[in-house]
């Protein structure tokens, strides 16, 4: 059952078409995953289900309701981890904690007690009374998360939760993301690493110049964009870039000098690309990183 | 499109409250200093060569106009500088915004806390000039209300500056155009019936100008019914800033 259903969703601003028209549906309890390079719309999506930022055109309802008319409402139950260091510097962990529960209207001894549990869960209680600014980047990025959960959302929305982040700490991120959707809550994120959209992900939406493109799990994106294979060519001159499709029939895609060309059979597509260039060539499983390449590539010039 | 603030604005002088208190007295003794500087070096110095004015010694005239700009000072500052740092550098108002908490509730969180930073100046010069003997200590039922009142309203001219302001820089117009002139010309060192008529009719612009029309004869212990008219004329004041302030604030914070 979609607890988040866009129609028509658009976003502009002055001369700036940020959401063109976009429509979109996420189930309860599902953890969905835009996806898309810098600029392509995914955070100005977020803002909108969150009700950070008006739409222009279209509706989005949340649970239920709209977010031209209920923004208050909808609030009260999401959290929001956001790129930006927006963190209060001004505070400890702590008190980070309780002045955003207050945002939240939530009585002090709930608070008090849900704080407390945060604090055990992301292993920051040694840190309470350290100002932020004394936090390192993967403290920083723990407590965001810890404070869009203080009113016990039941949707968290997550926007580049990792960026920045070394591996431990990423993987620390990804835990607590799994997590809490085993705890029934359902999870909005954006990323830019496709390792990340494939780990946590259960279903994403391929975001490029304010569209969504296409929709799915990422088995289903990847065999329904590409096949199961891919055999990755860089050419040096032009001359051969123009024989090598010239040979090559069927699904290909150019990023620059180098050539992706797809298929289902492993052995068939490596002689293809053999006979093509000359040269020996090796066939790899397709990955989420070929479908965003092959859907965004082509206009990344 | 515009909403009525909520009491949800409490939690926004809370936490502004909540950061002022960590250091209480650090950021309390420049209300006592500054102040007094001037009306030590000025009052008690200046004021042998300048002897009486209005029946009154200097330091008398002068201590009730340095609490009205005193108070004017802390809200300024307060919604200006450190309302902008906030809004801009710490982005504390984007994670205020994910929450119920409006632009509305945001904008009256910060004006009456910029209220509060007057008061507590005025609560400060006035327990000093009162031990000095330069205030009575009945007119204290006056001069706290009205600075409350004063702290609003230029917390509210404040805050809409704040709204418009490209970058921190342009604050120094703020200050140097406005608030300086204020404080040389609204009658806070010497009365402004000295000053020739067109002069005067421009103080009676300056809104600083109202509130000393009220401290000072109260101070002394004079109180008359033109109060009201100057205290109106600050709260209509007060209404036109906070009413802008709110509009161009949504408008800076909405997209």
């Amino acid at each position: 059952m979609a607890i988040i259903d866009g129609r028509g969703v658009t976003k502009r601003y002055d001369s700036l078409l940020a959401v063109d028209r976009v429509d979109f549906s996420i189930d309860n309890n599902e953890c969905f995953g835009f996806l898309g390079p810098n600029g392509a719309g995914k955070t100005t999506i977020m803002k909108m289900i969150y009700c950070r930022i008006p739409v222009t055109e279209g509706d989005i309802t949340v649970d239920g309701l709209s977010v031209r008319t209920n923004s208050k409402k909808i609030k009260s139950f999401i959290g929001v981890a956001t790129q930006d260091d927006d963190l209060d510097q001004d505070l400890t962990v702590y008190e980070n904690l309780l002045i955003y529960a207050n945002y939240f209207d939530i009585p002090r001894d709930i608070a008090v007690k849900r704080i407390n549990d945060l604090l055990t869960f992301f292993d920051l209680n040694g840190k309470k009374d350290t100002p932020v600014d004394d936090l390192s980047g993967g403290m920083k990025r723990k407590l965001s998360v810890a404070r869009s959960l203080v009113n016990d959302p039941k949707i968290l929305i997550m926007d580049e939760p990792t960026t920045g982040l070394d591996p431990t700490a990423r993987r620390q991120i990804w835990d607590t993301v799994i997590k809490l959707r085993s705890e029934g809550k359902t999870i909005i994120l954006t990323t830019h690493y496709m390792d990340e959209a494939q780990e946590l992900c259960d279903r994403i939406g391929l975001v490029f110049s304010g569209k969504i493109l296409e929709v799915g799990t990422p088995d289903d994106l990847i065999g329904r964009v590409i096949g199961t294979n891919v055999c990755e060519l860089y050419v040096t001159s032009e001359e051969q870039l123009g024989l090598v499709k010239q040979t090559i029939k069927g699904n290909i895609e150019q990023v620059g000098n180098r050539l992706f060309v797809y298929g289902n059979d492993a052995d068939v597509l490596r002689r293809q690309c053999e006979a093509a260039t000359g040269i020996s060539q090796h066939v790899r499983p397709a990955t989420l990183e070929d479908v965003f390449l092959k859907l965004t590539g082509r206009k990344l010039k | 499109m515009i909403e009525r603030p909520t009491w949800r604005a409490r939690h926004i002088w809370y936490r502004d409250w909540r950061v002022f208190k960590k250091y209480a007295i650090t950021n309390i003794l420049p209300y006592f200093a500054e102040p007094l500087l001037f009306i030590i070096a000025l009052g008690y110095g200046l004021g042998l060569f300048v002897g009486q004015i209005g029946g009154v010694s200097y330091a008398q005239f002068l201590a009730p106009g340095i609490l009205c700009s005193s108070a004017m000072f802390a809200a300024s500052y307060e919604c200006t500088y450190s309302t902008y740092v906030r809004m801009i550098f710490q982005k504390t108002f984007e994670a205020v915004l994910c929450t119920p908490v409006s632009i509305e509730d945001i904008v009256l969180g910060e004006i009456t806390w910029g209220a509060t930073k007057s008061l507590m100046s005025g609560i400060c010069i006035f327990v000093v000039i009162w031990a000095l003997g330069l205030a009575d200590l009945a007119s204290v039922a006056i001069i706290l209300p009205v600075i409350v009142l004063a702290g609003l309203m230029f917390a509210s001219l404040s805050l809409f500056f704040t709204s418009i302001v490209p970058s921190m820089d342009t604050f120094n117009y703020y200050f140097t155009l406005l608030l300086s002139p204020m404080f040389l010309l609204s009658g806070v060192f010497f009365p402004i019936t000295q000053l020739p008529a067109i002069v005067k009719d421009l103080a009676w612009l300056l809104p600083l100008t109202h509130t000393v029309n009220v401290i000072r004869p109260a101070a002394m212990g004079h109180y008359s019914g033109t109060f009201i008219i100057e205290i109106a004329w600050m709260a209509i004041f007060t209404a036109i800033f906070y009413g802008l302030a709110t509009v161009l604030m949504k408008r800076r914070l909405l997209d």
